[in-house]
């Protein structure tokens, strides 16, 4: 499978992003500039965390109207896979891919830590090697990760099982204790209603060497390259 | 027949657009800001909401339908922020 990771001007979790996939069998990640106006070749598409553009304005903000997001939205259309990480997941949610925003963490504080999130739908392109309710420990780095959305675009993503991962303590149970930014309903991780897109605030990328500290990211990339052959995938 | 070309040198117009966070999204800013003013003597400050002010100047005759767009594409996200438009 090969992995375009676009790079903005202020992206920093792109080359942890090249050397996980790259070291994964059957994977291979190239990055992508962000002037760049084609994804011909690649077959899942990864937006990845950093300060693009600085957050100036809002985080994404700007990052959203680069040229290689045409291309992105395209992609996305064709029923690709994109995956936005942390900024990622901003630079998404700013250009309409997906729903809700991201905003200042409740607490004020930029929050660097190991977190544990349950997976609530294991039926996804990110999620279908592990099992709805298994609880990984993957870190967070992020200063507006509180995720927000009305109460209308919050009740579209519950009925149809758009909330993929949610902040959680380390015994599995969401409550204000395991939710680290305020973030509505515990959300981490989110997909589109046609399931192709996905952004999460976590960094799966940092949790693929025991060095670091945990290994439980493996398994959502795992996913990834599973997913075109997964039977959990829907008909076409 | 006399042409008379006049240059005639517009001067810039300055727009203001003001982004407020919605009323209905949590504004913690806001609220260490406002317990900050309390230590400051104002006890009895109630909300404090913080937005942002952005300062646009423009050649005369640019169309408002345009810094519309602007303004909810760019300049404020519409899912959490609300914005005003002052032109001139």
């Amino acid at each position: 499978m090969k992995f375009a990771v676009i790079r903005f001007p202020g992206s920093n979790c792109d080359q942890d992003c090249l050397l996980t996939l790259n070291a994964m069998p059957g994977a291979t990640a190239e990055a992508v500039w962000h002037k760049d106006s084609s994804l011909a070749g690649f077959d899942t598409v990864i937006l990845p965390g950093g300060f693009s553009y600085g957050d100036y304005l809002r985080c994404g903000a700007i990052a959203r109207f680069s040229p290689i997001m045409q291309a992105v939205k395209e992609f996305a259309s064709a029923g690709g896979t994109v995956v936005g990480i942390c900024n990622g997941f901003q630079i998404l949610c700013e250009s309409g891919l997906l729903p809700g925003a991201l905003v200042r963490n409740r607490g004020l504080h930029f929050i660097c830590e190991q977190t544990p999130i349950r997976v609530e739908h294991h039926n996804s392109g990110l999620t279908n090697a592990t099992s709805t309710g298994t609880v990984l420990n993957i870190p967070i780095a992020h200063g507006e990760g509180c995720y927000f959305a009305d109460d209308a675009t919050l009740n579209d993503l519950k009925r149809n099982g758009q909330i993929l991962l949610r902040y959680c303590d380390s015994r599995g149970r969401t409550n204000e204790a395991g939710n680290p930014n305020g973030s509505c309903d515990h959300i981490a991780g989110i997909r589109n209603r046609a399931g192709n897109v996905y952004g999460l605030m976590p960094h799966p990328e940092r949790a693929c060497d025991p060095l670091l500290g945990s290994t439980d990211g493996k398994i959502l990339f795992e996913s990834l390259l599973a997913w075109p052959s997964s039977p959990l995938r829907p008909a076409a | 027949m006399v042409l008379i070309f006049l240059a005639v040198k517009f001067p810039p117009v300055k727009a203001i657009v003001t982004v407020m966070p919605k009323p209905s999204v949590l504004d913690p800013q806001g609220a260490a800001t406002a317990e900050a003013m309390k230590h400051l003597g104002l006890e009895s400050v109630g909300t404090v909401r913080v937005g942002k002010s952005i300062e646009i100047e423009l050649p005369d005759g640019t169309a408002e339908s345009k810094l519309h767009a602007i303004a909810k594409d760019l300049l404020s996200n519409p899912v959490i922020e609300d914005y005003t438009l002052q032109m001139g």
